[in-house]
């Protein structure tokens, strides 16, 4: 026989103001099984909750019906001071008289009948409910970062320095990623590289690190605290083990017409490489589309040159299964395909080129060796325009309807590096609006404006096209000047828009993380838990959540850190209670349940089942209680009745309906 | 009889034990279900065989060795259902297709006026009934029930064996649909009233759910005491409701239409337009997908105000 | 037939809110004032997809003249496909309670977003009117509970 105590806020006069609270403590004492009723000004308060505290003690009380504010606001207050009188805090459940009521409707006699009936039905599902105790899972103290850019890099440095083991798994064959592509970085202009390259070392270097490089996520199970992944390492040809890194081989391979990635195909490389001087691991890979050996069977010459006996042509791709408590998506980004933005002649025209490949035209170790040269002819071009937001903030459906946060400031810097190292060129730079808030942004532009004659003209360019005569002609407009413009160019550097890595979606998937239309990964809330993925321990870092610049990658890489180190320092993970339960006696197997659980929290076994007419081995659903998040979807599709959610049964979501309907 | 001789041979070959199938009925012309684990020349399979068998597979696979059942292919389809769902062990069934011309309601006999039947021999596309006042002649067609005149189809699924195909005959004459969307034209009143009056006419009986592939739950949610949904009884008008949609609900997107509801119900309620609602709904929201309708989703679902959006009488 | 002082008519609604998006949309009615009819009452469930067929008839037959469903919007469950689940079988439900004589008008789905909170009252003052307009739902109710 259950014994419930009512227990009324007036929430100061927000809740008493509209309701006569008395009256409602007064109408519910009289429900079946009330024992207590009371009510008081401020139930919250330390006061209020002693007063529930003394009730439960002196009153036996097994249940407790709260009438107060939104349950999203002060359930789990009230489940704690259950629990403090040694009350099951499931034992609680609270009618929401002021956000459902008082704050809404003006009449107090109508918003007192109101009360009572969701008094009432509080109590009618409190009658129903049962203690519950909330499940316990191990933590697998080991993290996985996805992705080897500084966002991971950051991330695992950040984990590892706790003292908790973590792997690196990157695409590529070398961790770097994008920075490491930069030639300077803004607003100081110090260089990339020198800053990245430690970090790179450090990450490589950590007792508490394990890379994999070259290497994909196959599949990912589990749940928080509990994943397991299954990693492909892809087959590089040559073992890191034994390779010392000499770099022979690549200079002996007589393959010369692979593009080289890391310069965007602006040179070439060899079959067998090493992406670049300081890559880590510094263990070269082998192209086999590129390989004469892979192609024709003919050649090794890199094998028969390799003094550690670290080429083998016949190494298979490799898995590798792990287990982790905590994940962190950090895929990063690439920049758009220019395919759909003809007018701009990128495709038709060499020396129309990406930011990202003028990177590498401005980097010391790029394929100019850092001189200024145009790829058509290698001459060092007089007159540079830069196009912003080519295909950011586009609305027309070629490009992305976002800001990519990073063109402003790097455009700049690239207008002002170029002015700084050849003062005889002309600098136009073509924006919608140039977008610098950011510790020491505005500062920078202004610099690139006053201090160094960048030409800054708000407008969009229309076309580049060739005068016939071998130059870039730009036609765009200045919209302050309200006049057309023809500029003869000689390069174009387009600051093409920024999108998440392609293999994000794949990821999220595995994941079940959840992704927006951009295929940026969802935070669990956006401007709270920014981190932090809707999935329980997946956690986010860097430009795979949103565009990001440098600094910012790196503050939320560790944030990222501290959220996978505060999980994974917890030894137990305590899981909601209010989960599905399959009745064995009930249940017919018929896996209904399990094909709408969106978090395969259900499997089937084959268990002796005693109903009373016999013993019988049945095929029943079990519910992993780790897993199931308590949605409910499986209790509809069991036609049976036979699977059930535990804190919102089916009898007690009777007993409210027939409560409000009595 | 060729399916006695192929049984005989099944039997020998040791790929059953024993046969599921039909034996005659007290009446002397009609048939029941039967199991057979010897005399095998008692099995009889004609155009009196409307019960659908596999239903019995429940049970029947619970114990050791194996069954040879006759499906017909509406049967196939149920035993197809029930397979999916685990509730029988196929591996213990030797599923045996057997043709199918439609099958011979005795009750649309006797509507015809036709009273005191001894017998009922079929000669091609007529029946002539012995009666104690002597021999009439019917068409066979215009005795048919009414789940054959809206036969989904004569091709088995998922039989290990299929005999003289050949054999099986179209006997679709309605528009499957055709009974559901003359009542979705007439107006809510008509078919509240239509509703009423047939479903008042439910005894719960349960042979409906008894019969059904589909509702084959180890323990029905209205049996069950603490399901806070048990109803032994219709106590009213609403429970003679409840019972129906939620029934219909519980096999939406799973009822093979093989309309053996309407067929068994002793009160002649057309439960079946119940089911063949949620099919029609379902083929023009969903397409006829392999999966259970109400057990997968896309995206860009139709939202439940299409049901509104609509219109009155729509068809 | 229930009444209120002035003898017009009241009816009774049950809306099932999910706790991610629709509950909280309610609260952010009710922090923002937006007043509707004090006849809607609310059960909170963890998702729109625990909603079982059984829940909303069992309102009916004990008395409601309407039934309202609210979730979080398609593609924004909390439990990421639970609210797709109740689109499909909302869909038919009501279709068949329709083709069973049941005034469509009384039963209604609706994504309502945390955000929502002038959503929220909107829909439900909306929906309370429709039921207003029908009048008491006599073909689905338990008359033994009169």
């Amino acid at each position: 026989m259950q014994r419930i105590g009512v227990f009324v806020c007036h929430c100061g006069s927000n809740i008493a103001a509209a309701v006569d609270v008395k009256q409602v403590a007064e109408t519910l004492k009289n429900e079946p099984n009330v024992v207590f009723a009371a009510d008081y000004p401020y139930m919250c308060s330390e006061n209020g909750q002693q007063l529930i505290r003394n009730a439960i003690k002196e009153n036996q009380l097994t249940g407790v019906v709260v009438c107060s504010c939104s349950p999203r606001m002060h359930e789990a207050t009230f489940r704690k001071t259950a629990e403090e009188s040694g009350l099951n805090p499931y034992m609680v459940e609270i009618a929401n008289i002021r956000e459902q009521c008082s704050w809404i409707h003006k009449d107090r006699m109508t918003a007192t009948a109101k009360a009572v009936v969701l008094g009432r039905a509080a109590i009618a599902k409190v009658r129903l409910n049962a203690p519950l105790t909330a499940g316990e899972s191990p933590v697998v103290k080991r993290a996985l970062v996805i992705g080897g850019g500084i966002a991971g890099i950051q991330t695992a440095l950040d984990i590892a320095e706790a003292g908790y083991p973590v792997d690196i798994v990157e695409k590529k064959p070398t961790i770097g990623g994008k920075m490491a592509q930069l030639d300077k970085t803004f607003p100081t202009l110090d260089c990339a590289a020198c800053i990245l390259t430690p970090k790179m070392v450090e990450a490589a270097q950590h007792e508490n690190i394990t890379l994999y490089t070259y290497s994909e996520i196959e599949e990912v199970k589990g749940y928080v605290g509990n994943f397991r992944v299954k990693i492909r390492k892809k087959a590089r040809y040559v073992h890191e083990d034994l390779c010392s890194g000499c770099g022979v081989c690549t200079q002996k391979c007589p393959s010369r017409k692979g593009g080289n990635e890391f310069n965007l195909s602006l040179d070439k490389r060899g079959a067998i490489y090493i992406p670049f001087a300081q890559a880590i691991p510094n263990v070269p890979v082998i192209d086999t589309e590129q390989c004469l050996k892979f192609k024709t069977g003919k050649c090794g010459l890199c094998q028969m040159n390799c003094a550690a006996k670290a080429i083998d042509f016949s190494q298979q791709d490799e898995i590798v299964e792990q287990e982790y408590g905590a994940i962190v998506a950090a895929t990063g980004f690439n920049p758009i395909s220019l395919d759909k933005f003809g007018e701009f002649g990128y495709q038709t025209y060499p020396d129309v080129v990406t930011s990202l490949e003028f990177e590498r035209i401005l980097n010391a170790a790029g394929p100019t060796k850092g001189h200024l040269e145009r790829p058509s002819d290698g001459k060092p071009p007089k007159t540079l325009v830069f196009v912003q937001c080519v295909g950011s903030r586009d609305t027309s459906g070629r490009g992305k309807e976002y800001c990519s946060k990073i063109c402003c400031m790097y455009t700049a810097k690239h207008a002002m590096l170029v002015r700084e190292k050849y003062p005889d060129t002309e600098v136009y730079v073509f924006y919608i609006d140039v977008r610098t808030p950011g510790k020491n942004f505005d500062e920078f532009y202004r610099r690139a404006v006053e201090q160094y004659g960048v030409h800054y003209i708000k407008g969009m360019v229309g076309k580049v096209y060739d005068d016939g005569a071998g130059h870039l002609m730009v036609r765009a407009s200045d919209l302050l000047a309200n006049e057309q413009l023809t500029i003869s160019a000689d390069m174009v550097i387009l600051a093409a828009a920024t999108e998440p890595d392609k293999t994000a979606r794949s990821l999220a998937t595995m994941l079940t993380a959840s992704m927006d239309t951009n295929d940026f990964f969802t935070e669990a809330h956006p401007k709270l838990r920014p981190v932090e993925s809707p999935t329980a321990g997946v956690f986010l870092s860097g430009f795979c959540q949103g565009p990001k610049d440098i600094p910012e990658t790196v503050s939320q890489a560790g944030a990222a850190a501290v959220k996978v180190i505060g999980l994974l320092s917890k030894n137990k993970l305590k899981s909601n209670p209010c989960v599905a339960r399959s009745d064995s006696l009930v249940c017919s197997g018929c896996s209904n349940c399990e094909k709408v659980c969106p978090f395969g929290a259900i499997t089937y076994t084959e268990a002796e089942v005693n109903d009373g007419t016999g013993k019988e081995i049945r095929r029943i659903a079990v519910v992993n209680e780790a897993v199931c998040h308590g949605c409910g979807a499986c209790t509809v599709a069991c036609p049976s009745g036979a699977m059930d959610l535990k804190g919102f049964s089916s009898n007690q979501i009777f007993a409210e309906v027939d409560a409000i309907c009595r | 009889m060729q399916i006695t001789k192929t049984i005989k041979k099944l039997v020998s070959e040791g790929k059953a034990d024993r046969v599921f199938g039909w034996k005659k009925g007290e009446l002397g012309f009609d048939t029941e279900p039967a199991l057979f684990t010897e005399d095998f020349d008692s099995v009889v399979y004609n155009s009196l065989c409307g019960a659908n068998l596999c239903k019995y597979m429940i049970n029947e696979t619970k114990k050791d060795g194996t069954v040879l059942l006759l499906l017909k292919p509406c049967d196939s389809r149920g035993l197809q259902l029930l397979t999916k769902e685990h509730r029988v062990r196929r591996e213990k069934i030797y599923a045996l297709g057997v043709p199918c011309r439609g099958k011979i309601d005795v009750d649309k006999i006797s509507d015809k006026g036709i009273k005191g039947m001894i017998d009922i021999q079929e000669n091609g596309d007529t029946l002539t009934v012995v009666t104690l006042y002597g021999e009439q002649t019917v068409p066979r067609q215009d005795v048919l029930y009414e789940k054959c005149l809206s036969c989904v189809g004569k091709e088995h699924v998922g039989c290990d064996e299929v005999l003289s195909p050949e054999l099986s005959e179209d006997t679709t004459v309605n528009d499957r649909f055709a009974g559901v969307t003359a009542l979705e034209e007439k107006n809510p009143e008509a078919r509240f009233a239509f509703w009423r009056s047939q479903l008042s006419k439910c005894i719960r009986c349960n042979a409906c759910r008894n019969v059904c592939p589909a509702c084959s739950c180890v323990k029905c949610i209205f049996d069950n005491p603490s399901s806070g949904m048990d109803s032994k009884a219709n106590a009213d008008d609403f429970e003679e409701n409840l019972y129906h949609i939620i029934r219909s609900f519980h096999v939406c997107g799973r009822c093979t239409d093989c309309g053996e509801c309407s067929r068994v119900c002793p009160e002649k309620i057309p439960l079946h337009l119940l089911n063949r609602k949620y099919i029609k709904d379902i083929h023009k929201l969903y397409g006829d997908g392999d999966e259970a309708a109400l057990l997968t989703f896309t995206k860009d679902d139709a939202e439940p105000s299409v049901v509104y959006e609509r219109g009155e009488g729509h068809a | 037939m229930p009444m209120n002082e002035n003898g017009e008519f009241t009816p009774l609604i049950v809306a099932f809110c999910c706790n991610w998006c629709s509950y909280a949309g309610a609260d952010l009615a009710g922090s923002g004032r937006l007043a509707y009819p004090a006849e809607v009452k609310i059960i909170r469930v963890p998702c729109s997809c625990r909603v079982n067929p059984t829940f909303i008839l069992r309102a009916f037959q004990k008395g409601a003249d309407g039934v309202i469903l609210a979730g979080c919007h398609p593609g924004d469950c909390h439990y990421s496909t639970g609210n797709y689940y109740t689109r499909r079988r909302m869909t038919l439900l009501f279709s068949m309670l329709e083709y069973l004589g049941i005034e469509k008008e009384r039963t209604r789905v609706e994504w309502i977003s945390a955000a929502e909170g002038a959503k929220f009252a909107a829909t439900m003052n909306d929906f309370a009117a429709k039921i207003h307009e029908l009048g008491e739902c006599k073909r689905l109710e338990d008359l033994r509970c009169k």
